[in-house]
């Protein structure tokens, strides 16, 4: 068995926010109270049940994301840190990543994370311009976010932030000007996500109305082909399709999902890919925040579903997920994993049509997606999985 | 039994909309048929579409009782009818059950083109006219005007007109007194064989199938063995009755009588209308003159959105057609579309109409191709074949020529939208019979090719006239034309459903109308797509969409790949209604708007 396989990554999903932003459709949720003490224990718990499962791995990183990790009390993580370094055997130069939102009370908090073995930090920034925040719903200003920026500098050998891009009323130009102001204040990592109006958000019904004015496919273009430049020119080249970072620099709990690696995921609407009996298995938890916590106390995890993922299921997931990486799928890495080569997976005119028109790259035994076929990827996955 | 002189059997004409089934309600009213509670709004207009429509589509009947100033009561025997041109057939046949007819004209608005048509299919039936002018509670009514109006256009006596409004009830006593007294009584002898003429037929859930007979002489009676004279098969009578609306049994009706009877038919088409009923033990010599049937003029195909809906859709069509067997339907299928049906109507409006149903009774999105006439082409070998479907177009080597139906129309337009309508007619290669001017509206009367009708002609019209302009049509003749077929070509493959007829001098116009058109329907895709229109693999126009610029999901799931993997489940569905075009594929969506181009 490859040596990657056993490798683990754990995910940790923290559902509260303060207040729910009209563009999210994560799990995430807003509580008068929480009892801190309940949810720690429940989380370590599902967090020991799944352990158990699959014995003798090497633990390469953590990721507290949310909802709003940053305002889970720094102990909650300082113990979940050192209970999965209890259950795994964790790698010397494990990554603990913590989402962040750049609040001036959460920037008040960062130096506990630190101490309690946060080694990177992602920021959700979103914007860097006043208005632009508050039509986002976003609780921070500018003013804010730079002071955690600089507060994050200060504590974090490496952090990255997110922004949200092809936001209404948003043209090219000013994505590049704010785009450039924000290199400014990056270190080795920056993410950039084109606004998806998700249904049943407040976006999506203000849409519906008519009432959200987003810029076309023409400025959507401009604005990705924008992205890829600036970030590139200032050593920040992309490696996944919104991700960017110095060599070195890549998150490297994110590229366990693309390279769709092992990984668990405990807490509230939390996923994993994992193998268990030697079969890679789709698992989710409970996603109400109030079951799932009542379910770990009760029964030691909230499993909602933990099955088998094979077959053409498995090839589209894996697909899906490595052709967004710059560097594509490995086809040994994806027989590893799928038992199937590319050749046996993937129709060959279809290949051949779109490697002739550029959207795919020649390399043996590598699956690429070309500039051109990234920025179009859900319809190059589209071909290659439905013919 | 009632007596021949206490009855009355008649029909009410108008143009849609003047207030026929208003009237109805009133009379049925006013007649006691039904309680202030039972009677909701229209009752005639059961169908739900024809309520929300206003539009009456199968004809009804209804007995009233009415109590006359004379002391006697009456019986008087109502036959709704459509008011529209598709259904002047259903509109004769009640008329054959009538010896009279209330003529209905909006007072303010005056005869229009189907209070015309209707009026002359009455006059043609012997019928005996009594007009009436309603809606005289609107400040708008004008029944002096209108009154000579009805006397200089249709030419019949309107000095006794009725004034009225079916909406306060004004001169409701007046219609039912010019009903009895103005009127003739239907003849008929009761002694001598049984001949009834069937008028109508229709598939009741809890009955089966009913039939809607007027009794000319003889007496139908409850356990009778009838006869249908032109199938020559028997059946027991299981019921007879009358509608008063409500279904009552009287066990039998006699000459001048107008009822249903059930008797244990099987289906609608062993129920020819027009046909005559009689006894099978004592039969009349002689049927009844009956009525031609209708043929359907106008043809299109009609498909599954879903293609996995298909027997759904027989069965619904079949369901459709017990009710109403003017409409025909055969199976075919389209590269483009799938499986589907082509159908034959009676008009426009009735495959509008069905095609409604479908949806709304049947809860099937149904995609429609473009409206088609049927073209009688010779080939070069002599023998003559009809053409329902552009599909089926013969190689042009073989085509000696072909001819194409051409319909008369009457259009009556206020004077200031006479220039544009008379300029339509013209670019639909219509020639003018007849122009002239009828207090403050003209009436042009024009024979025009159907199929330029079929095209968009009737929204054209309402557009171009606000919609003030009226329109009925009959058909004329078939005449040679110079007619070719476009075909439309998706990167090269040509889509069956988009073929059309044309003639030669529109053929590129309206090619590159259809090519701009689906240029802003077909989405945009990894590769260019060449969108193209020609005549006998010759191009006459082109247009081209560009390829795409950007599509992909940059938001992060975290590791909630399961969501990703949704988005392409969602393509897989949405391919399902893709058609694949060499490395194209358009969505079925994009033909079904491409082919409602008429709508705009
Ligand atoms: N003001 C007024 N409106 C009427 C009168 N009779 C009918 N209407 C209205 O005219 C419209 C068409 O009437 P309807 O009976 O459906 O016409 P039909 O198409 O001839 O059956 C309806 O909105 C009626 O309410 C009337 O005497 N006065
Ligand atoms: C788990 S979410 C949010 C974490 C944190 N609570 C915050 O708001 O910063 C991670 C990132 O996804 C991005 N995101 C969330 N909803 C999005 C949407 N509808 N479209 C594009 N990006 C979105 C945002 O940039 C966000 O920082
Ligand atoms: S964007 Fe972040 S802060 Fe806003 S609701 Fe979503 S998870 Fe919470
Ligand atoms: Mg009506």
């Amino acid at each position: 068995m490859a040596d990657s396989q056993q490798d683990i990554a754990l995910y940790v999903h923290w559902p509260f926010c303060l207040s729910l932003c009209p563009y999210c459709d994560f799990n995430s949720h807003v509580r008068d109270t929480i009892d801190q003490g309940a949810w720690r224990e429940a989380l370590l718990r599902e967090l020991a049940h799944y352990a158990a499962q699959i014995p003798n791995r090497r633990l390469t990183s953590i990721f507290f994301g949310g909802g709003t990790p940053s305002l889970m009390p720094p102990e909650t993580a300082a113990a979940i840190i050192k209970h999965a370094k209890s259950l795994f055997a964790a790698d010397p130069d494990i990554e603990i990543t913590l989402e962040a939102n750049p609040t001036s009370a959460e920037t008040l908090v960062l130096e506990a994370f630190a101490k309690a073995g946060i080694n990177r930090l992602s920021l959700g920034i979103q914007a860097l311009d006043d208005a632009a925040l508050s039509a986002l719903g976003r609780t921070h200003s500018k003013a804010e976010a730079q002071a955690c920026i600089t507060a994050a500098h200060a504590l974090f050998e490496r952090f990255s932030f997110d922004l949200i891009y092809a936001r209404p009323g948003q043209t090219p130009e000013a994505w590049k000007a704010e785009l450039t102001d924000a290199v400014a204040m990056s270190r080795g990592h920056l993410s950039a996500y084109q606004l998806t109006i998700e249904p049943g958000t407040p976006f999506f019904l203000a849409q519906a109305r008519g009432a959200l004015e987003l810029p076309d496919e023409e400025n959507g273009a401009q604005m990705f082909e924008i992205t890829q430049q600036v970030l590139e020119d200032a050593g920040l080249p992309a490696y996944e399709i919104s991700n960017h970072a110095a060599p070195g620099g890549e998150s490297r709990h994110n590229l366990t999902y693309w390279r769709h690696d092992d990984y668990l995921g405990i807490g509230p609407g939390a996923h994993g890919r994992l193998q268990l009996d030697g079969t890679v298995h789709e698992t989710r938890q409970h996603r109400a925040p109030e079951i799932w916590l009542d379910r770990c106390l009760s029964h030691g995890h909230a499993t909602q579903r933990s099955t088998p993922l094979t077959g053409d299921l498995l090839v589209e997931e894996v697909t899906m997920m490595g052709l967004r990486l710059i560097a594509g799928i490995d086809g040994q890495a994806f027989k590893n994993r799928t038992g199937l080569s590319l050749g046996q997976a993937f129709d060959p005119n279809t290949i051949a049509q779109l490697t002739e028109a550029g959207f795919l790259e020649t390399r043996p035994d590598h699956l690429v997606a070309t500039a051109a076929g990234r920025q179009r990827l859900n319809a190059v996955i589209g071909q290659l999985l439905n013919s | 039994m009632t007596d021949l002189s206490h009855i009355r059997n008649f029909s009410i004409v108008a143009h849609i909309d003047h207030g026929k089934s208003t009237l109805a309600d009133r009379l049925i009213q006013q007649c006691g048929g039904l309680t202030e509670r039972e009677m909701s709004e229209q009752v005639l207009d059961n169908m739900e579409l024809e309520r929300e429509r206003g539009i009456t589509i199968k004809a009804q009947t209804v007995r009233l009782e009415y109590k006359a100033k004379d002391g006697k009561t009456y019986h008087l025997n109502l036959m709704d009818t459509p008011g529209h041109v598709d259904f002047s057939y259903e509109v004769s046949r009640s008329l054959a059950a009538c010896e009279g007819a209330l003529l209905v004209v909006d007072a303010s608005q005056g005869v229009e083109a189907q209070t015309l048509a209707n009026a002359y299919l009455a006059i043609d039936a012997d019928l005996e006219l009594v007009p009436v002018l309603n809606k005289v509670d609107l400040p708008a009514a004008e029944p002096e005007r209108i009154r000579q109006q009805i006397e200089d256009v249709i030419g019949i006596d309107a000095s006794e007109a009725v004034l009225m409004s079916a909406k306060t009830g004004l001169g409701i006593p007046e219609v039912l007194e010019a009903l009895v007294t103005r009127l003739p009584h239907p003849e008929g002898d009761a002694d001598a064989e049984l001949q009834a003429l069937l008028v109508d037929s229709w598939y009741d859930p809890y009955l089966g199938v009913v039939a809607l007979v007027r009794v000319k002489h003889g007496v139908l009676k409850k356990g009778q063995k009838i006869r249908m004279m032109s199938t020559g098969h028997a059946y027991p009578v299981d019921r007879v009755g009358v509608f008063t609306p409500a279904r009552t049994e009287t066990g039998v009706l006699g000459p001048g009588e107008i009822g249903f009877i059930t008797a244990s038919i099987k289906t609608v088409s062993d129920c020819n209308v027009g046909d005559t009923i009689t006894d099978d033990r004592q039969p009349a010599a002689e049927p009844l003159p009956g009525f031609k049937p209708s043929v359907p003029v106008v043809f299109s195909s009609l498909y599954p959105a879903d293609t996995s809906e298909y027997e759904d859709l027989r069965a619904a069509l079949e369901r459709l057609h017990l009710n109403d067997a003017s409409f025909e339907f055969e199976a075919e299928s389209s590269a483009a579309l799938g499986m589907g049906f082509r159908c034959g109507f009676l008009g426009l409006l009735h495959m509008e109409i069905i095609q409604q149903r479908l949806e709304r009774e049947f809860d099937l999105e149904i995609i429609a191709t473009a409206p088609s006439v049927v073209y009688h082409i010779t080939l070069t070998d002599g023998s003559e074949i009809e053409l329902h479907n552009p599909t089926d177009y013969p190689e042009v080597t073989r085509i000696a020529e072909i001819e194409e139906p051409w319909i008369k129309a009457s259009i009556m337009v206020p004077d200031e939208y006479l220039g544009s309508v008379l300029q339509l007619c013209t670019e639909r290669r219509g020639e003018q019979i007849d122009l002239t001017y009828v207090g403050g509206r003209a009436m042009a009367v024009y024979r025009l090719p159907l199929n330029e009708v079929v095209f968009d002609f009737y929204d054209r019209l309402k557009s171009i006239s606000r919609g003030y302009a009226s329109f009925d049509y009959e058909l004329d003749e078939y005449r040679i034309g110079n007619l070719v077929k476009v075909d439309i070509m998706v990167n090269g493959d040509v889509v069956d459903a988009l073929a059309m007829i044309v003639h030669r001098d529109q053929a590129e116009a309206r090619g590159r109308h259809l090519c701009e058109r689906l240029k802003d329907l077909v989405p945009r895709q990894l590769f260019k797509v060449a969108l193209q229109a020609a005549i006998g693999g010759k191009v006459i126009a082109r247009e081209t969409v560009g390829a795409m610029r950007k599509d992909v999901t940059s938001k992060c799931y975290g590791g909630d790949i399961t969501r990703k993997r949704k988005l392409l489940e969602k393509q897989k569905a949405g391919k399902k209604k893709m058609r694949q075009y060499g490395n194209v594929e358009i969505p079925q969506s994009a033909f079904i708007q491409a082919l409602r181009m008429g709508d705009e």
